[in-house]
């Protein structure tokens, strides 16, 4: 339904080319969750942003790619067309409830607004649907609530109305660009159920971004791991937590807090993710993987199957 | 405890309980605002005197006034305040209303209790037109400049703007003809520049275009610049020569002062949108496909509006003081019409012999642009979200 193909975004500032994306592909099927998971800084807003096109242009600027919405390239429609799009077939929830939402408007106000932006219907109906929204994503007595500011609802109460927000049209696809992160462990959970509520009563497909391995084994059926502008390893969520083919996802498996270890120190990977204005050549891992050898240097490594759709990209281990 | 209690314990019906209270952000900004006793004062003293014009102006005009400002009376001139008229000499008709000169009287013996009441008018209107002037332009160009800022003009947009200036000033200057074929020539290469963006990407532009296609400098520049050219006149002596090329006339004070006064504001907005516009909120209204004069008109103004009111309160007091300095050297409003600066500028003759005729419209001055002064200071902690978190 949703499918990225070699999506290259590079960001420029006056000597520099940062190169953000450099060429991502993935896809999503119909009614599907998938995680995009990976360190701050890697890409994966900016991939959901480019979905989107509200990529701020300049400095960020697509260079090469597309991105397929049921046959469509989204980058070929223009300002309007991408704006019917939005909201309405793809949605989008941020990460940080506090500041997503607008002061100065009551949460009925701004639901409304996402429904009245798409569709000719009255105030009254508007209404009407707000309600049912909030009672969707598990506001208590959401009559009231309409008339509330987002200064007077709660962090997590806040994200519901968000994704209230997302849902009003009824989009396919919905994306989460790390809506769990600032809300504490036991909202979290919460969250996480009412997506998976969500999703069974919509039948929607899920783009979640996040870098909590947690909530990737708890909501996603495929998992993309990117690193520095890259898919590192993709596959189904047994293979990357069972089977991790890619020493980088190898290495953050191996630094999850696990009650085996107890009492040992955290595995950590050593090093810090390249600058993404200043990477290194060959394989973006090289510098910090333990399994490097003098090919993965100066060679870009090439996306390796091992069946069932789970992919990796890392020759090395393929070979052994 | 009943299981069914227990139950009920644990999980309290609704998931998360508000925190806040429930108040409407009227009610809130009507208790900060009895909280904050300079600003009530002053909104109390700016009602009194909005009451007193608007009394004013019904009570002075018309053929046949309650009050009448125009009434001369030579053998009653430089009356003091409060004295009685001498009714054996003025005979029925011309003895002031109240049964005595409340202000006194100037010196052709008119009421000046009257024609402060007609001038109050005046002051109050001078001061909102011109600042309701001022701040439709200051958000129009700084809302510009702030959203679309970053984008760069055109060379063929430059060229369509250059001739629309040219084909307004030779209007204005008297060639109409000319500057008419102007603005129609101005306007067909603005739809050609449409047109041509249009086209952009599908065909290999020729070399003409590519010149016209140049960027030349962002918006933000060009209406910065402009901007700052605006303040580099010394704005009471650009308004004296306006005013003295003009007709003299309440209108064209009024915009004149709106026309020299936008440039404060538009720098409020524009710093105000280039925060705004990456804010979270922003961004989320860009991807529920909210149109951008949408985004501009519903989500970033009423959020910038608060310190945009702030200065629009003080400058309604600059106004006032500007209008009144104008009637003080004589270019203000004409003539027998009555304003506090013309009141002030006559009484100066006398101002040994007369002393209230400009020590009373000098207080009122004084009070109105003071009380508009502190409640615009109150406006600004009442409006500081800060102030507001913590009461």
């Amino acid at each position: 339904m949703l499918s990225v193909k070699d999506l290259k975004v590079y960001f420029y500032s006056d000597s520099r080319v940062a190169r953000a994306l450099d060429g991502v592909s993935y896809e999503l099927r119909r009614g599907e969750t998938v995680c995009l998971v990976g360190e701050s800084g890697c890409g994966k807003t900016v991939s959901a942003l480019t979905i989107l096109r509200i990529l701020p242009q300049p400095p960020g600027r697509i260079m090469d790619g597309k991105i397929f919405l049921d046959h469509q390239n989204l980058l070929d429609l223009d300002e309007d067309e991408m704006r019917k799009v939005r909201g309405r077939r793809i949605a989008m929830i941020f990460q940080e409830p506090m500041t997503s939402l607008n002061p100065v408007f009551s949460i009925g106000e701004q639901i409304g607004e996402a429904i009245l932006v798409h569709e000719k219907v009255d105030q009254e109906e508007a209404r009407k649907r707000c309600i049912q929204l909030l009672k969707d994503v598990g506001i208590p007595s959401p009559e009231e609530r309409l008339k509330d500011y987002p200064h007077q609802l709660s962090g997590g109460q806040r994200q519901r109305v968000m994704i209230a927000m997302a849902l009003a049209c009824h989009p396919e696809l919905v994306i989460a660009d790390e809506p769990t992160t600032a809300l504490d462990v036991t909202i979290q959970a919460q969250i996480l159920n009412l997506f998976r509520e969500l999703k069974r009563k919509r039948e929607m497909s899920l783009l979640y971004i996040t870098h909590d391995l947690g909530v990737v084994a708890n909501i996603a059926d495929r998992v993309y791991v990117m690193y520095a502008g890259v898919i590192a390893e993709q596959g189904e969520v047994r293979h990357i937590f069972h089977d991790p083919r890619h020493p980088y996802t190898q290495g953050l498996l191996a630094s999850l807090p696990i009650r085996a270890k107890r009492g040992k120190a955290l595995h950590s990977i050593p090093g810090t993710v390249p600058n993404p204005a200043f990477k290194p050549e060959g394989c973006p891992f090289h510098p910090r993987c333990p399994f490097a050898i003098e090919r993965c240097r100066f060679e870009f490594p090439e996306m390796c199957d091992y069946g069932g759709g789970h992919l990796s990209r890392c020759p090395v281990l393929y070979g052994r | 405890m009943s299981a069914k209690e227990a139950e009920r314990f644990l999980q309290p019906p609704g998931m998360e309980k508000p925190v806040a209270s429930r108040e409407s952000q009227w009610r809130e900004f009507w208790r900060l605002l009895t909280k904050n006793r300079l600003a009530f004062v002053g909104l109390f003293i700016f009602v009194f005197f909005f009451l007193i014009a608007l009394g004013g102006l019904i009570l002075t005009s018309g053929t046949k006034p309650f009050f009448d400002p125009a009434v001369v009376r030579l053998e009653e001139k430089l009356r003091p305040p409060l004295s009685s008229p001498k009714s054996e000499i003025l005979g029925s008709d011309r003895i002031p209303r109240l049964g005595l000169y409340l202000f006194g009287t100037d010196e052709l013996g008119r009421d000046v209790f009257s024609r402060m009441l007609q001038g109050a008018w005046v002051s109050l209107t001078v001061g909102f037109v011109a600042v309701g002037i001022a701040v439709f332009i200051g958000i129009l160009l700084g809302g510009i400049s702030g959203y679309y800022g970053q984008n760069a003009v055109r060379a063929d947009q430059m060229l369509v703007m250059i001739v629309w200036l040219l084909g307004i000033g030779l209007s204005v200057a008297g060639k109409a003809a000319v500057g008419i074929l102007l603005l129609v020539g101005g306007s067909t290469l603005f739809i050609f520049s449409r047109g041509w963006k249009r086209n952009e990407g599908r065909r290999e532009p020729s070399g003409w275009a590519r010149v016209l296609w140049r960027k030349t400098i962002s918006i933000d520049t060009l209406v910065m610049r402009f901007v700052d050219i605006m303040l580099c006149f010394p704005s009471f002596f650009l308004i004296l020569t306006v005013v003295a090329l003009l007709p003299a006339s309440l209108y064209n004070i009024m915009v004149v002062i709106g026309l020299t006064s936008w440039m404060g504001t538009t720098r409020f907005v524009r710093a105000e949108f280039l925060s705004l516009r990456e804010q979270d909120f922003v961004t989320a209204a860009h991807a529920l496909g909210v149109s951008n004069w949408r985004i501009i008109f519903r989500h970033m103004i009423p959020n910038a509006i608060a310190p945009v009111l702030v200065s629009a309160t003080i400058g309604i007091a600059t106004a006032i003081l500007t209008e009144a300095g104008l009637s003080f050297l004589g270019l203000g409003v004409p003539p027998p019409h009555a304003t506090w600066g013309n009141i002030l500028s006559d009484g100066k003759n006398f101002i040994f012999d007369a002393p209230w005729l400009t020590f009373i419209p000098g207080v009122a001055i004084l009070i109105v642009v003071l009380s508009f002064n502190l409640f615009g200071e109150g406006l600004r902690d009442i409006l500081n979200p800060r102030l507001r978190e913590r009461s």
